[in-house]
Order: C-alpha cells, then structure tokens, then sequence
C-alpha cells in the first residue's frame, strides 16, 4: 500500500513539473510568435516559403502538403536561415537536417525552386518569390524536409572512399608526397561534401538502385587518379567503376554537373573514367 | 532510389519545365533517334515493295509524293535528322572530354542550326506541293 502511494505522490509530482515545463515551453512559444510579428511589422521586406510537409507517424499529417510561412526578409539570409526562423518562432515541429550553415557539412541539401541547391548556400535574394523548398527527389521522405541517405551512403561505401596503396615508402618516417600536377587533377574531386544533391538529380540513378551515382564516382576518380595509390589499386579501382552499373550508366544529362553545390565538373570526371576503362581495356594484338 | 509514396509532381516529368539543358538534350537525343529507327524500317519497308521494276519504283514515289503530308513529313524527317547529327558531334566531344564546360552551349548551337537548316529546306520539300 505505501508503495503505492508514494508512486501516485511521485507521479502527480512528475505530472506537476511536466506540466510547468510544458507551460513555460507554451509561453516561450507564445513570445516567439508575438517577436516574429513584430519582426514582420518592423521589417521592409517579407519573403514567403512554402514547405514541403509529411509526417508518416502522425494521423493528419500522413497526406504530403505545403505549409506557406512568411518570414521577414534580411539581407544577406539563405534559405536555411529562413527555415530556421520558420521553425524556431512558427512551427516547432518543421524538420530539416543542418549543422555547419556554411557549407561543409553537406547537411542541407534541399529542392528549391524547382532545383537541387544547399539551403545554407543559396541566397534568398537570387531566387523567384514565394520560394518552394521540398525535400530532395529520388529519396525516400522521412519527415518534412528529411530524406533517407542509406542508400546514397552506400553507394559511397562501395567505391571504397578511402587512400590505400600498396607501395609504401621503404623508409619508415618517409612522406609519402604528391605531385604539384597531380593535385591539381583532383583538386575538385576533393571538394565533396557527400551532400547527395548530384544523385538526387540523376535520372539514370532515379531508375536504376545499383548505379553507383555521380557522387561515388567521383569519389572513385579522386583516388583513382591518385599516382601515391600505384599502378596496382587503380586497377583495382578501376574494376570497381566499369562494372555493368558503374561509369556506363551515365548518359551525360549534365544534371549532377549543374547542381554540385561545389562546383565539381562531375560530368566531366565520369567521363574520363569512362575513356581510362576504355584504355585500360582495349588492347590491340 | 526508391520511393515509399508517390510525391506526384516533386519527381520526374512533372518537372519537365526545370530541366537544364543537358537533360533536353538528352531528350531530344533519344526522340530523334527512336524516330530515325523508325523511318529507316518504314524506309525498307517501302521501298522493297518498289524494287520490282523502274516504273513501279517511279510510281511509288511519284504517288508518295503527291501526298502532301509526306511533303510535310520530309521537312520534320530532315529536321529530326539533322539535330541528331549535330547533338551527335556534340556528344562526341562530350566523350573525348573537350569542352564540357560549353556543352550547354553547344546544345542551343545544334538547336539553331537545325532549326536554320529546317527552313531554308522548306522552298525545296515543298515546291509544286500546293
């Protein structure tokens, strides 16, 4: 019996805090409304962001939608900031993935306008108002704005993203250098932020689950080209990349190309890799 | 990678207005092509039912001919043809790797030159048809 009663005193005790908590919490959102109308009052401009919604978990929010949000303008804000505003002063429940807000962590990754683009790095002020923001497209939707990156992970994986050589210098302090060239070949390679956007614009890759995607092969060209790995593991990586879905799969649609958020001339690395398959194949006796 | 719910027009061909030119050209590659496989049967197909003599092969053209929606046929088979060269070269350069930062470029170059080449072959495909 008196075990039971301290866990009723103990549960109403809980239930009180909690619900203190979920008070204040209620009035800090009660605050952030009012702050964000008089933002909006105060501010010149005001930019209008529709946003994808989708929340399998919860009843109501089953049926994708948009939520259309107004957000003042300030100048030099990104797409992220306006999310962010959205989220912090309108609807605590808005979902999207960010980290670094200046693009590096490849967090970001978002369908604006009608394109792939990193909401940390695209400015407000270049794009066409009201601004539609949805997740990226080919992936499955989590939550909101969240798409399910396993599958892209894994096809990073396979290409093994990694620097591994078989010909390690005979002394045991000795650095391993590159040359000037070389780094200059795959300085771009290097840039990747593993942000997903190239392979969600990939119509090859939409279609086909076992193609490695524009990422990947990237990957595979930045070590691939590496003259430290040797002769040996570009073999090896080179058997990897001109399997049947492999460099093959690309139809040259410029898409990745066109979205890479750094820039990256994806098109032009698969490519190559496709003319170095070729070369390493084709043998004339 | 797959999808678990039908996004309708977030994917795809619902987005046909926001596609870059390399994705155009890639589309009006494959038309183009698939319409060329598809004259060149038609062609045969034609044609050896005309291969029995010269009078018969005359007639059969003669009477192809005097139909003006083949005239009109012709012109879009020269356009369709020509386009596919053009973009053919381009993406010959695309595999050797020259130029790929102008290749957008070079699609609305093959669009020009096509659509230039289209017209000025309109007196020639479609003299006496009227």
């Amino acid at each position: 019996m008196s075990t039971q009663i301290t866990e009723t005193e103990t549960e109403t005790e809980t239930e009180s805090t909690h619900q203190k908590r979920r008070l204040a919490e209620k009035h800090a959102r009660a605050d952030m409304r009012e702050r964000a109308k008089a933002d909006l009052s105060e501010a010149e401009e005001s930019v209008k962001i529709k946003v994808f919604r989708y929340d399998p978990e919860v009843e109501g929010k089953k049926d994708p939608r948009f939520d259309t949000f107004r957000v003042p303008f300030t100048k030099g804000m990104t797409i992220l900031d306006a999310l962010i505003y959205a989220r912090d002063h309108f609807d605590s429940s808005l979902t999207f993935r960010h980290s670094c807000r200046q693009a590096i962590c490849g967090s970001d990754a978002l369908f604006v306008n009608g394109r792939q683009r990193l909401g940390c790095k695209t400015q407000m002020s270049d794009l066409e108002w009201p601004v539609r923001i949805e997740p990226l497209p080919h992936a499955e939707v989590v939550k909101d704005l969240v798409v399910d990156m396993e599958h892209f992970y894994d096809q990073m994986e396979s290409v093994e993203p990694f620097f591994q050589t078989n010909e390690i210098p005979s002394g045991e302090l000795e650095e391993q250098r590159q040359t000037r060239e070389n780094r200059e070949k795959v300085k771009m390679s290097t840039r990747c932020i593993w942000c997903a956007a190239c392979m969600s614009s990939c119509n090859i890759a939409a279609g086909d689950n076992e193609y490695l995607g524009p990422a990947a092969i990237n990957k595979a060209y930045r070590f691939a080209m590496d003259e430290r790995e040797g002769e040996e593991m570009k073999e090896h990586r080179l058997n990897i990349i001109e399997q049947e879905h492999g460099v093959w799969r690309c139809q040259t649609q410029f898409s990745c190309t066109v979205v890479c958020p750094k820039d990256i001339p994806l098109t032009e690395h698969i490519q190559e890799l496709k003319r170095e398959a070729v070369k390493s194949n084709l043998k004339f006796w | 990678m797959s999808q678990s719910y039908d996004r309708g027009l977030i994917e795809d061909f619902g987005r046909w207005t926001e596609f870059s030119a390399g994705m155009w050209a890639w589309i009006f590659h494959k038309f183009t092509g698939w319409v060329l496989i598809g004259y060149l049967f038609t062609h045969i197909a034609v044609l050896s039912t005309a291969t029995v003599d010269g009078a018969t092969y005359t007639q059969t053209l003669q009477g192809l001919e005097s139909l003006l929606v083949v005239r009109f046929l012709e012109v879009g088979l020269l356009a369709v043809a020509v386009f596919h060269i053009l973009n053919g070269v381009r993406l010959l350069f695309v595999d050797l790797g020259i130029g790929l930062e102008s290749q957008d470029k070079a699609f609305y170059a093959a669009l020009i030159v096509s659509a230039a080449i289209t017209v000025a072959s309109i007196p020639t495909f479609l003299m006496g048809a009227f």
